[in-house]
């Protein structure tokens, strides 16, 4: 092991000096002697803080400048948006219901104050997703003498986006620990686990705590620290309750409503979503699909319209809660998603379809995006292994065809 | 160690029957909620086990090959109506909560697979022995599954509070999915990769080959 990773070293080209010295550093410490076992803690570091240069030199393989590590990078850049309206949006929520907000609402200041406060609500949950999820990462690449896996920088990140912003972080800790243990190492590590982590993390805390995950007493954050919530309903559970949302489709839409921390925004996500398709990182069929299939159901419903709920008009079940987030960065998952070109139609349709259905018809769940893409991640590969064997069977025939006709 | 200590040792790790056979996991999941049913029904399944083995073993010679399958199923249900009887009149609460789960002993693989590979070809006390080791090995692992499953689940332990009160002050709270039997499937799970890594399986025959 120690003896490859020494080959390694000459190998990465150095251009700023700014860096030679980390250069050198990464040079001078590799891990020797009693210190191999933490080969590949360092080779993990080292690749993540310059690019390897080394690219396999036999066989046929796709070269890219775009290796896993700049894949990842930009989904995160793609989610940041998202991200920070989130925060903002935690402080804001915060600042309408609470009588002792330090600023007038309205202000510049109240403006950077609210961000300030959901960025001090975020922190934590991130710090306590990346070192739970990073040091089982790092124990489990140790153990199997793997190189580290840059699949949990996504996922480290997604999870505190879609949890309701009191959850409490020793929850977050387990539901992370379940996730990456049970979603993802157990089958192999990233790109072998066929259920998307973040959402087993999410999935985990809706069914273990359902009292934190659902309702109208955990969206938003009483105060600075704790988990004390303010009662508000977020609109897809005011329909579960049989109201109509007290929201404008505007609010919906810009995102200022009650919701998982970072979900709310359709602007902030669409934002990703322009990212991702421009770097070609997501699928465009799967986003598309997603959105289709959601859109003919509510279609379907209000044709139906038996009561309030599917009277609604269809778009805005793109607007509430997170269907768009869910069709941008979760169901476009290159590891659990449809790989054929139709099957991801078939796989994005049906998350669609399905996401609608559980939220209208099924009260007991008012959000069905994440039941609907873990379900539909359990059908991609029987969805794949019936696209492929079908087109097996089309070009037999055709191969058939045509050696018979040759023949005569 | 003699041979007959081997037959009940055996089971309980080496050749577990939930572990290693993979056998008996529908009552596994059901029935491991709370500590106190899982611990009366690895104690029927061990009776039955125990007993069908010695009987089957004692008629091995006279059961015509053809029709075996329907002499053990005679002998297992008498044996699974007795136990339910007993439950029913000494146990009844537990009894109740086993519902319909006692009377389903009688489609319990062990009980069939401990038949036909064992009592059928040996003789009555070596039998009895095996059926009892085989029964202890599934009530070890139902044990352990009820064990982590009520601890977190509800915080009881044969239903006396276990986790103290300051910690759910403190904002602990019982884990929902622990009494919901996915959460049953992943501890088996777990208890499986444990036992599997303690045997030496798994990455053992990866590692041979890779490194060459």
């Amino acid at each position: 092991m120690s003896k490859k990773l020494g080959m390694r070293s000459e190998e990465y080209k150095v251009k700023s000096n700014a860096f030679k010295g980390l250069a050198k550093w990464f040079e001078t410490h590799e891990p020797k002697g009693k210190w191999a076992w933490l080969g590949s803690t360092y080779e993990a570091f080292h690749t993540f803080a310059f690019t390897p240069n080394r690219v396999t030199k036999r066989g046929c393989h796709v070269r890219d400048a775009v290796d896993l590590k700049r894949a990842m990078i930009t989904v995160v850049i793609a989610l940041a948006p998202a991200m920070l309206f989130g925060m903002w949006n935690i402080g804001y929520q915060t600042s309408l219901h609470t009588t002792d907000w330090p600023y007038e609402l309205g202000t510049a200041a109240n403006f950077f104050y609210c961000f300030w406060f959901g960025f001090l609500r975020m922190l934590p949950m991130l710090a306590v997703s990346y070192v739970v999820g990073l040091g089982i990462e790092f124990a489990f690449a140790q153990i199997r003498h793997h190189q580290v896996n840059e699949g949990f920088l996504v996922t480290g990140f997604l999870i505190p986006m879609i949890v309701p912003v009191t959850t409490p972080l020793w929850q977050l800790a387990l539901a992370t620990a379940f996730a990456v243990i049970i979603g993802k190492e157990v089958f192999g590590g990233t790109g072998m686990n066929f259920l998307n982590p973040a959402l087993v993390a999410r999935a985990f805390l809706f069914f273990a705590y359902p009292t934190r995950m659902s309702g109208d007493g955990v969206w938003i954050a009483a105060d600075l620290w704790g988990t004390d919530a303010i009662t508000g309903a977020t609109p897809l559970g005011e329909l579960a309750a049989g109201l109509q949302p007290s929201a404008s489709a505007l609010d919906m839409l810009i995102g200022t409503t009650p919701g998982s921390t970072c979900e709310t925004s359709v602007i902030a996500v669409a934002l990703g979503a322009i990212i991702l398709l421009i770097t070609g990182i997501a699928s465009w069929r799967i986003m598309f699909s997603v959105i289709l299939g959601g859109g003919l159901m509510g279609l379907l419903f209000n044709a139906i319209g038996a009561n309030a709920y599917m009277q609604l008009p269809f778009y805005y079940h793109y607007l509430m809660g997170g269907f768009m987030f869910g069709a941008v960065f979760m169901a476009t998952d290159p590891v659990t998603a449809a790989q054929t070109n139709v099957g991801k139609w078939i796989y994005g349709l049906l998350i669609g379809i399905l996401a609608v259905m559980l939220r209208v018809i099924n009260p007991a769940y008012p959000e069905g995006m994440m039941l609907a893409i873990l379900l539909m991640n359990c059908f991609a590969p029987l969805i794949d292994h019936c696209v492929i064997s079908r087109n097996i069977a089309k070009r037999k025939k055709r191969a058939i065809i045509s050696s018979k006709t040759t023949a005569q | 160690m003699s041979n007959l200590k081997k037959l009940v040792i055996e089971p309980l790790r080496k050749t577990n029957p939930v572990t290693v056979l993979v056998l008996g996991i529908c009552s596994c999941l059901a029935v491991t909620a709370q500590l106190k049913p899982a611990l009366v029904m690895g104690a029927s399944v061990t009776v039955v086990t125990a007993l069908s083995n010695l009987i089957i073993s004692l008629l091995r010679k006279g059961i015509p090959n053809r029709i075996r399958i329907i002499v053990q199923l005679v002998v297992v249900a008498t044996l699974v109506i007795l136990i339910d009887q007993f439950l029913k009149a000494f146990a009844y609460d537990v009894s109740k909560q086993l519902s319909v789960y006692v009377g389903l002993i009688i489609t319990n693989c062990i009980i069939m697979g401990r038949l036909e590979a064992f009592a059928l070809s040996h003789g009555p006390w070596e039998s009895f022995l095996d059926g009892l080791g085989n029964g202890l090995g599934y009530s070890l692992i139902l044990v352990i599954v009820a064990f982590f499953r009520e601890l977190f689940g509800s915080g009881t332990l044969l239903g006396y509070q276990v986790i103290p009160q300051s910690f759910y002050e403190a904002g602990y709270q019982n884990n929902g999915l622990m009494i919901l039997p996915p959460m049953a499937l992943i501890v088996m799970g777990i208890i499986i990769w444990i036992s599997n890594k303690d045997a030496g399986h798994g990455t053992a025959g990866r590692e041979t080959t890779t490194q060459k």
